[in-house]
């Protein structure tokens, strides 16, 4: 990457763009854009460096409050177009902001061939479990039973857990956030970005319009510390108001235990972010109720793809491209 | 020693085939590139099987390549060939009926064999290579398996690849039938086998074989000589019609100083296009991707191209119907795009191995809103490149998606190509603006309507645009209702705009003045102007003109159309053309349309233009 010039110190007003913001008052969305325009002027790139690309939902507006290079597109499509940009630039800072719709529904497709693909892009799933912009339908991550717009006695449908897809298409850095842990949100952010290869970062967000309280019990200081487990490299993992209670591993099985009955932390599950199985592990908890709800970078593992081989405009002769024109065969009439 | 006659002859049309592994392309191509040197004109059409692998021995398994070369101008392959080789009764049954009266046969007896009657769907007891006295055909009837497998005798390969350089018995045997040098095809297979010396060897022998067998048989009586065509001086080559679009391409993105960025998902007949590209990757500034769908082929050449890049897909009809949200996304972001649709015979899938011209409208309907954007189509293989040329100059030049149709005819057909040399090719220019005294506005626009380029990478140029409609100028996102009648106004005008930059139409032959006048578009152009150059050897008042640019039409056509009394339109569709024209021009051209999956045929056309002069 050239960051070789001077480039001039930015602040977080320098990534807002002159556009008003037209999400609902106290959206999650805002929350994440506020954390966004924070974090990249301590990345050292410069703005006309970065690209924000979009496809279509509440989340997918983001690029245009982002005073930098952006691309609003088509629904579900934002990651094939990220695709070719990257590709074709490996020099720019690409990132996609999509939605559970957008991402998982009709973009299916696109998300996980870009994560097999392992580009060095950022994903940013916002991820509210509703259809938010055309008013409030079941999304692929609604719960089952919710009721909707679209299922007034509720859906059928079983959610997708968004990690274990990810894990599942081979991506080499997987993360969770929620809006509303602002510092939390910015240091997996900030992994993301650093991460050589397709970070892919799920943001709980919550929709209070459509469906307000979604993840309230990660944020509300009743339940959060039962129901959410903020995962640290190295560290055991605990949870619980006092940190009281720690996951150990029984075989491949996880166990809740009370901390005090065990002879030392080290016992307890240690959480390893370069370990494949055990983030798969990890990401199975979303299909329980026991076990708490991981935050935090799951799985990082250096990528596989040669990332970055910025091909450089090639010189090529005039008898480069005659011999091209000619073939292998050709023969001249006099 | 035998008495040969050496017959002159002006053209001649023949069809190689066999059974999908009998080697029938191979050797319809080393015929075909010694035919080219030795100076003679050409046209070929290789007709494949859907099926990969179908029974062997069965009529769906028939791989066929026909060739029409002659001393003078050739314009299509041919509708009845002269000689048909047959190497099983399968290739027989489904040739038979496009073989001229009075036309030759040559079969591989070996072929015809009571298993071989019987998979072609033959009683056993039917006798079909009979003498020719009772016939319309002459019959040559030659058992080239077992003359190879002799020839091989000395060579320790097993049965089964002995048997599989009979194909190379039939090449020799031709070579010789039409006086020819079996040099090229030496030198082909000493390269194509350099790793393996027994297969070299043994196709060498069996080459040879085929030639003295010639040479030698007392059934054959005549050779046959033709003389060199006419041609304009210059560099020559054989090429198809996928190939040239291919190089149309690259050379163009490289005339506008971009790397180029080939975005495809496999389908027939497309996919030679990748195969080529890919194969240029390293050598110049051109990467291939394939995506894992149609939609993510075409979107993510929209995200190269709006990072700087000449960008291009290449499909066919079904996945020209799943890029259609995509291209209205480029016609309203405004960005460069090249989208070749090799078309095929739809609906749906359709016959994916059969030609059509049934997407025109689709090209300029075929999405929401209103998108219009400029279509133009290649009339000959080697005009591909032209055609390929030029969508890359509009795209540029007005920051806009366009549709180049070329077909699965053309693609897979090969004529010789007088091609240019770099330097002779014009440079392209681009709007790639690269810095700017006055604030960045991306919907700011020249006189010809067109907006400026900034890519990511250019300071103080940064901009967000998308699909959601844009205000005039700034390209913030506007409800306006007033805004987006004139922004919709805008873009049609722009894309109208691009008809003061494109050629006028040309007459392709015959006077202005005549009582009929053919209006084709795309592959039709070598078997309409076969038809109308007979007609005017017959003093018939006729004439013809091929259109390129279908939207938008050449400001001129208006003008040549109402010249005449008779309009025809012939097309490989349900008449689509004649309804732009009819409807854009309020002229009562009249349609002729085939849906066979087959080129026009010749004969045939003729008798309707007959109709009306």
């Amino acid at each position: 990457m050239e960051v070789e010039k001077n480039i001039p110190t930015l602040t977080a007003k320098d990534f807002e763009s002159d556009q008003e913001i037209r999400w609902c008052p106290g959206c999650g969305d805002a929350a994440i854009l506020k954390q966004m325009q924070n974090l990249l002027p301590s990345l050292g790139i410069p703005k006309e460096k970065i690209v924000f690309v979009s496809g279509i939902g509440c989340s997918s507006r983001f690029p245009y409050y982002m005073n930098t290079y952006g691309m609003h597109t088509i629904h579900g499509r934002a990651t094939a177009i990220a695709t070719g940009l990257k590709l074709t630039r490996p020099d720019l800072n690409v990132w996609i902001i999509t939605g559970d719709g957008d991402a998982l529904s009709i973009g299916g497709n696109h998300f996980i061939h870009l994560l097999r693909r392992d580009l060095n892009v950022n994903i940013l799933l916002f991820n509210n479990q509703i259809y938010g912009l055309t008013k409030g339908q079941f999304s692929p991550t609604s719960t089952q039973h919710q009721v909707t717009k679209s299922s007034p006695f509720g859906t059928d449908d079983k959610p997708f857990n968004p990690m274990t897809l990810a894990l599942g298409a081979g991506a080499s850095f997987v993360a969770r956030s929620i809006d509303r842990e602002a510092k939390h949100l910015q240091e997996i952010l900030k992994a993301g970005q650093a991460h050589t290869g397709a970070s892919f970062v799920e943001i709980y967000q919550n929709c209070h319009i459509f469906n307000d309280g979604a993840f309230s019990m990660y944020t509300d200081r009743a339940s959060r510390k039962n129901a959410a487990l903020f995962l640290e490299h190295g560290k055991p993992l605990l949870f619980g108001e006092e940190n009281q209670f720690g996951i150990k591993l029984d075989g491949h099985q996880p166990k809740i235990v009370d901390v005090k009955h065990e002879e030392s932390l080290n016992d307890l599950w240690i959480h390893d972010e370069s370990d494949g199985i055990k983030a798969n592990i990890l990401s199975l908890f979303f299909e329980t109720e026991t076990f708490p709800r991981p935050f935090g970078i799951i799985f990082q593992k250096s990528s596989k793809r040669d990332i970055d081989q910025s091909q450089p405009y090639k010189e090529i002769s005039v008898e480069q491209y005659n011999h091209l024109l000619g073939g292998k065969e050709n023969w001249t009439v006099l | 020693m035998k008495t040969i006659t050496k017959v002159n002859k002006d053209d001649v049309i023949i069809k190689f085939a066999g059974d999908s592994g009998d080697g029938m392309q191979l050797v319809g191509n080393q015929f075909t590139s010694n035919t080219a040197l030795r100076g003679h004109d050409l046209a070929t059409f290789p007709d494949f099987p859907a099926e990969i692998r179908a029974p062997l021995g069965t009529v769906a398994g028939v791989s066929g390549f026909q060739l029409h070369f002659g001393s003078s101008e050739i314009e299509t392959p041919g509708d009845l060939c002269d000689v048909l080789v047959a190497m099983n009764a399968a290739a027989y049954k489904s040739n038979i009926k496009n073989v001229k009266p009075g036309g030759t046969i040559i079969a591989d007896i070996s072929g015809f064999d009571k298993k071989n009657m019987r998979l072609a769907g033959y009683q056993e007891t039917d006798v079909l290579l009979v003498n020719s006295a009772s016939t319309n055909f002459t019959f040559f009837q030659v058992d080239i398996t077992k003359l190879t497998v002799e020839s091989l005798k000395e060579v320790a390969l097993d049965a089964k690849d002995k048997d599989r350089a009979k194909n190379m018995f039939v090449l020799g045997l031709l070579f010789w039938l039409y006086d020819r040098s079996f040099e090229s095809t030496l030198a082909f297979i000493e390269e194509r086998f350099s790793k393996n010396d027994m297969v070299k060897n043994a196709n060498s022998l069996v080459l040879k074989a085929g030639y003295h067998f010639g040479e030698t048989t007392e059934l054959f009586t005549n050779q046959y000589e033709l003389k060199k065509a006419v041609q304009s001086p210059g560099k020559y080559r054989g090429i198809s019609g996928n190939e040239a679009i291919a190089l149309g391409l690259m050379v163009a993105s490289s005339k506008a100083s971009l790397p180029m960025f080939y975005a495809t998902y496999p389908i027939t007949p497309a996919s030679d296009i990748l195969h080529f590209l890919a194969k240029q990757t390293k050598t110049f500034n051109v990467q291939t991707f394939q995506a894992e769908d149609e939609i993510a082929a075409i979107c993510s050449a929209i995200g190269a191209s709006f990072g700087g890049s000449l960008s291009a897909c290449g499909t066919s009809g079904p996945g020209m119907a799943l890029k259609a949200e995509a291209l209205g996304l480029a016609v309203t972001m405004e960005l460069p795009l090249v989208v070749c649709n090799i078309q095929r015979a739809g609906p749906s899938t359709g016959m994916p191995t059969k030609t059509e011209q049934s997407d025109l409208f689709q090209s300029l309907y075929g999405r929401n809103g209103e998108a219009p954007l400029p279509v133009i189509a290649a009339s000959s293989p080697s005009d591909c490149f032209f055609a390929a040329f030029e969508a890359v100059r509009i795209a540029l030049a007005f920051m806009t998606p366009v549709i180049l149709l070329s077909d699965l005819y053309l693609a897979n057909g090969s004529e010789p190509w007088k091609y240019p040399e770099y330097n002779a090719l014009p440079e392209i220019k681009t709007r790639l603006l690269k810095e700017s005294k006055e604030k960045f506005e991306p919907y700011n626009r020249n006189e010809a309507l067109v907006r400026n380029w900034a890519i990511p990478g250019t300071e103080g140029m940064e901009h967000r645009i998308g699909g959601l409609e844009k205000k005039d100028g700034t390209g913030d996102v506007c409800y306006d209702g007033d805004n987006h009648h004139h922004m919709v106004k805008l873009r049609a005008e722009k894309v109208a705009n691009i008809a003061e930059t494109i050629p006028l139409q040309e007459l392709s032959l015959g006077e202005l003045n005549a009582d009929v006048l053919i209006v084709g578009w795309g592959s039709t152009n070598g078997s309409i102007r076969t038809a109308v150059k007979e007609l005017l050897l017959e003093k018939k008042s006729v004439a013809h003109i091929q259109i390129r640019y279908l939207f938008p039409f050449p400001k001129n056509l208006k003008g040549i159309l109402e010249k005449y009394k008779t309009v025809l339109v012939p097309e490989i569709n349900n008449g689509q053309l004649v309804k732009l024209i009819r409807e854009k021009y309020l002229i009562d051209a009249i349609p002729y349309n085939k849906i066979q999956g087959q080129p026009l045929n010749v004969a045939e056309l003729k008798n309707e233009i007959l109709k009306y002069c």
